[in-house]
């Protein structure tokens, strides 16, 4: 049990810090850079994010375990993965409307993002491509989606700051925000080879 | 939108191209952009894929652009884009193996594409079979074209090759094919297209 422990315990830090989806794989850059403007909403995205993240890996899992390879339709995984997290998506956005209107207020327009990002949809493929187990895909989702709020945390906190900054003009906005990003990413080789799994 | 047929095919090209271009101007889609960019070859086919979807997808959505309820069209949208992606990921998987184990992962992606759902959404269902045409390879070729840019310059400068054939004999910025360097490359050519844009495009005349 311990030696499992300590395996899940790597796949979270692999997937957050070593192998982060932003820095090293280059997903999720749409929302990265669409809503890292704001502390605030950089914080309200992570949260939606990490707990969407976790429940559709999830899902798919067990769509994926007992609906598809028995049914013999692995090559469909594409469109049967979009139509999970499409419908959980909605799912969860009526259940908050009615269950917590305080807290859709504040998340609800993170929600509808989230659809459109690809980590949501690369994490179910990469589960079934590493044939990981339940646990360890739900370890895997739950380390990809703390690795993006350190991401957008981070961003976030630069460019409040850069908001400032005299910058050149062709340079203004996103072909900066892409240059800081950069400067991270760099940080973050530093933490290759910290992990081997 | 619908004196569409007015407008002449080349415009609808050359505004996939340069006005709305999918990268450097409407900023989407950046996921690939830098993860398949490190070599020539890679990128070219990312971009050869994603032209093949969106102009099947576009194809598709505005011949079927009549029986689609308007209230279930989204879905229908996805499910569309998903079994062409679907295609070209198994077609890719058996004919450029090479490239598919390096890029797979992002040929599969292309189902989350903004880009190519707001063209079904904005252009093809809304217009007939040829314009939609055009309209998908315009925007299709504006990814391709930035793409192709994006890893000359990757591949030439970081590697100090082309299609990995060596033209500078040396790895003067060997940054640039690594992870870090991908977002300076973007960056860097995102400002550059700006500031050409904003000098010669924008505003005829000025300086």
């Amino acid at each position: 049990m311990g030696a499992e422990l300590i395996k899940l315990f790597e796949l979270i830090v692999s997937a957050s810090l070593v192998n982060n989806f932003v820095f090293t794989w280059f997903l999720g850059l749409c929302i990265f850079f669409g809503v890292s403007k704001k502390m605030e909403t950089a914080i309200g995205m992570s949260i939606t994010f990490t707990a969407v993240m976790v429940i559709s890996a999830a899902i798919s899992w067990l769509v994926f375990r007992f609906v598809m390879v028995p049914l013999g339709i692995e090559f469909l995984m594409i469109i049967v993965f979009i139509g999970v997290v499409a419908g959980l998506v909605q799912g969860s956005d009526t259940i908050m409307r009615k269950v917590s209107p305080g807290l859709y207020y504040k998340l609800g327009i993170y929600l509808a993002l989230i659809s459109t990002n690809c980590i949501i949809l690369a994490v179910p493929l990469m589960n079934v491509g590493n044939k990981y187990s339940f646990i360890e895909s739900i370890a895997f989702a739950l380390g990809s989606g703390l690795g993006f709020s350190l991401a957008m945390i981070i961003m976030a906190s630069i460019r409040e700051k850069i908001e400032l900054a005299d910058i050149p003009v062709p340079f203004r906005g996103l072909p900066m925000a892409f240059i800081i990003a950069g400067m991270i990413a760099l940080a973050f080789t530093g933490f290759s080879g910290l992990i081997t799994l | 939108m619908s004196d569409a047929n007015q407008i002449s095919y080349w415009e609808l090209i050359k505004n996939g191209i340069l006005k709305e271009n999918t990268i450097f101007k409407l900023a989407l889609s950046l996921c690939p952009a830098i993860a398949v960019t490190t070599s020539l070859k890679n990128g070219f086919f990312m971009g050869v894929a994603v032209v093949f979807v969106q102009v099947m997808v576009n194809l598709t959505v505005s011949a079927m652009r009549k029986f689609i309820h308007q209230r279930i069209r989204l879905p229908i949208f996805m499910l569309v884009i998903s079994g062409w992606v679907t295609v070209v990921n198994l077609l890719m998987d058996a004919y450029v193996p090479d490239v598919y184990k390096e890029v797979g992962l992002y040929i599969q992606l292309i189902v989350a594409f903004a880009s190519i759902l707001a063209r079904a959404e904005m252009f093809a269902s809304k217009n007939r079979l040829t314009p939609s045409l055009f309209d998908g390879l315009g925007m299709g070729l504006g990814f391709l074209v930035a793409l192709v840019f994006i890893s000359i310059f990757r591949e030439l400068f970081g590697k100090g090759t082309i299609l990995g054939v060596s033209i500078i004999g040396a790895k003067p910025l060997l940054i640039l094919v690594l992870p870090a360097g991908g977002f300076f490359a973007v960056g860097i050519l995102m400002a550059l297209f700006n500031w050409l844009y904003a000098r010669y495009a924008a505003k005829p005349g000025a300086h």
